[in-house]
């Protein structure tokens, strides 16, 4: 029997396999949700948010050039300029959504997808594309937008950022950190150990998984029997599951989580309840084990067709706003496309670079031995 | 305090208290190193002095204790992390070989990693399994790492000040068995670089090579030897990643005969790396071929064996004789 077959009978999610496979009943529970997938706006009685017609376009802005953004990065792995490419695609609203609601003096640590959180916190979206286009392991100087390196190992950057938090608590300072993992990352260990050490230590950080219910093929109920975001709980501070397509709430729950870190209470967990639309990685063959129907109930949900349903609706955006977005977008992929060809390959000697700061003999001496060699070269060519 | 006779563990209390009052940035980390000073009370009395904020007990949780660690240092803390013993570093293997060692060069040079790693290692002290581990070629075989050990009271006092100096990670190999043995500290001696080696006696015949708690048998070894005529030099490596090759060169060129020691097994050991790499550099000084002796390639017997297991002077001085016979 093939996973398709199963899937083609019952979907996935269904109560009943649920059930069977001995779930507690509160395993779909109510996400905060201020924006509904027909693009309604509703409240709810703990995440009030108001925002200006400018912001609300602004954080569709954001959306749109992300996801063109990510598109683009897809187009060009396929025609051979990116090595791999993991697209965010379905993911906006929950990456815009936190990453909107982050300061300047806040730090962010990613995973290897939040190409949106990046665009939040001003990196150039090209420097994210020499890891994977080959030229580098991450390239950029974390410290000058507070955007950490990604990391590829799953779940590592979660105690990264605790460490990070509890030195700002001890510097006294009110920033905050946020650590961005994935549902299948939650099983890792290390995510677990910083859960522990960021509630022992009080630490201001945010734990944000985007739970886009897949770990390459590995489905969520692979990886927990409780809902995600009940984990805190077991560790002693609070979790809570936000709808990860709606970029209202998941800016105002991370905000107030973001607050709470800053008041001094400790961590949070926010699980943003979401989808990947498109495969794993550019690698990745998701008809493999995923069926259609599911990516199409999703689609139905996107992040960024609800806000502009919204927009529409309350007259916050006009034909002039969607024409000039459509025509920026096309210059940013422009923009991406060019630099991504101009990246040049990194000089041979690049491999001995910055491996030491304060230097180290092996090192040196394989330097001048591979100098030596590649030199040898050109001489013969004299 | 200038010089003044000290254990060896007493010694690297003495350089932590040092580098916690030269340096706030600096922080102690681990399991029970607070109240209780470490298992082996390494950091005895350091936090009654400095406060928890400064030395902190953790979670029994390596890789958290690594992995926050490389956090604190990347918010601009120094952070130093006691690892209780060698056989439990290795859940904190992945933060230290996937993300300290790795870093800086993903930043391409632009934040640094200052974090020490300390580790009591190695055998000769009767302990239970996981208790009596060499898994320093582990770490010597990772870019992006250092890796230190010291023989003696004075090495340890400065090469802990020297590896919390330094913006490069630093495995710092602790020889548990050693801790009790005293030595000559002299605090306001000024300390040769961190990864020189040095020669702790001299000798014409054939140099040993060795590190950690090995130094001081090569030491008994050589005064063994000369008893039957035999002049022995030893080189203390005192550093596994880089390794100070000249030292161990100019000695060879000297005595034309090498035997490195250590309790690591031998297979795939660093004593692997200095054969073959002095044989690179000293072919046509060398007598003999490098010989090794070290552990087997077994897991580290229970404690009623490691008499056997472990090189001591006989195993060494007939490495010493094979290599002289030829
Ligand atoms: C420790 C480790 N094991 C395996 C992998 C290979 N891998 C990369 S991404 C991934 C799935 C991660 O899923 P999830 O955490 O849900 O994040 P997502 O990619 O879905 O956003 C795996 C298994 C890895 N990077 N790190």
């Amino acid at each position: 029997m093939t996973v398709e077959s199963t899937a083609a009978r019952k979907p996935r999610r269904s109560s009943k396999r649920a059930s069977a496979a001995g779930k507690p009943q509160s395993s779909e529970p109510q996400l905060v949700q201020l924006l509904t997938p027909e693009g309604v706006r509703v409240e709810h009685p703990e995440y009030a948010i108001d925002l200006s017609a400018d912001e609300l376009r602004g954080l569709y802005r954001d959306m749109v050039l992300t996801r063109r953004f990510d598109g683009e990065a897809t187009a060009l792995q396929r025609q051979g300029e990116l090595g791999l490419w993991a697209s965010l695609l379905g993911q906006e609203a929950a990456q815009i959504g936190s990453g909107r609601a982050l300061r300047d003096d806040d730090y962010v640590f990613p995973t290897y997808r939040e190409h949106g959180v990046a665009w939040c916190r001003g990196v150039d979206p090209t420097n994210l594309l020499g890891m994977f286009r080959g030229v580098n392991h991450g390239g950029w100087d974390p410290s000058t937008n507070n955007f950490h390196l990604y990391t590829i190992v799953i779940g590592s950057q979660t105690l990264h950022a605790t460490g990070y938090a509890m030195g700002v608590a001890k510097d006294g300072a009110d920033s905050a950190v946020i650590a961005y993992f994935g549902d299948g990352a939650s099983s890792q260990g290390d995510v677990a150990e910083s859960f522990t050490f960021s509630a022992v230590y009080n630490a201001p950080v945010v734990f944000f998984c985007q739970n886009n219910q897949w770990a390459i093929s590995e489905p969520t109920e692979k990886q927990t029997r409780v809902p995600l975001y009940q984990r805190a709980q077991g560790f002693g501070f609070p979790g809570v599951r936000v709808d990860g397509n709606d970029v209202l709430a998941c800016l105002a729950v991370t905000r107030s989580a973001l607050e709470r870190a800053r008041r001094g209470e400790g961590p949070t967990l926010v699980e943003a309840f979401t989808y990947r639309m498109g495969a794993h990685t550019t690698s990745d063959d998701p008809t493999k084990y995923r069926h259609d129907d599911e990516r199409q109930a999703w689609e139905a949900k996107d992040p960024i067709q609800r806000l502009r349903t919204y927009l529409e609706n309350e007259g916050h955006a006009d034909a002039a706003f969607f024409t000039a977005l459509d025509e920026e977008s096309d210059a940013l992929a422009k923009r991406v496309r060019e630099a991504v060809r101009a990246m040049p390959d990194p000089e041979d000697m690049a491999m001995f670079d910055h491996i030491y700061a304060d230097g180290h003999a092996l090192v040196d001496e394989e330097r001048a031995e591979f100098a030596a060699y590649q030199a040898s070269f050109a001489e013969e060519g004299k | 305090m200038a010089a003044q006779k000290l254990p060896l563990a007493k010694a690297l209390n003495e350089s932590l208290r040092k580098a916690l009052e030269t340096d706030p940035k600096v922080l102690i980390m681990g399991e029970d190193v607070g109240k209780l000073g470490g298992v082996f009370r390494i950091t005895d009395g350091l936090q009654k002095d400095f406060g928890e904020d400064r030395v902190i007990d953790t979670p029994l949780a390596e890789s958290g204790i690594v992995g926050t660690a490389i956090g604190l240092a990347l918010r601009g803390y120094r952070p130093v992390v006691e690892i209780q013993f060698d056989g439990f570093v290795f859940p904190a293997y992945d933060q230290i070989v996937t993300q300290l060692a790795k870093m800086h060069a993903r930043a391409l040079g632009k934040i640094k990693l200052p974090v020490v790693v300390r580790i009591p290692y190695g055998g000769g002290i009767g302990a239970v399994e996981h208790h009596s581990e060499s898994p320093e070629a582990l770490f010597a075989h990772v870019a992006g790492l250092k890796v230190v050990s010291p023989s003696n009271a004075s090495d340890a006092y400065w090469m802990l000040q020297q590896a919390i100096q330094s913006d490069d990670p630093v495995i710092f190999f602790e020889p548990k068995r050693r801790y009790w043995d005293k030595g000559e500290v002299d605090t306001e001696a000024i300390p040769g670089p961190l990864h020189t080696a040095r020669v702790a006696r001299e000798g014409a015949d054939l140099t040993l090579a060795a590190y950690g708690p090995m130094v001081k048998v090569c030491l008994e070894a050589a005064a063994a030897a000369q008893e039957e005529g035999k002049s022995i030099e030893v080189v203390d490596l005192r550093s596994m990643s880089p390794i100070d090759f000249d030292t161990i060169q100019t000695s060879v060129e000297k005595t034309r005969r090498l035997v490195v020691v250590h309790e690591a097994p031998v297979f795939y050991g660093s004593g692997a790396e200095v054969a073959a790499r002095i044989t690179e550099r000293c072919f046509y000084h060398l007598e003999a071929p490098v010989l090794r002796v070290g552990g087997f390639h077994a897991p580290y017997p229970p404690a009623r064996l490691e008499e056997e297991y472990l090189p001591g002077l006989d195993r060494v001085l007939d490495a010493v004789d094979r290599s002289l016979a030829y």
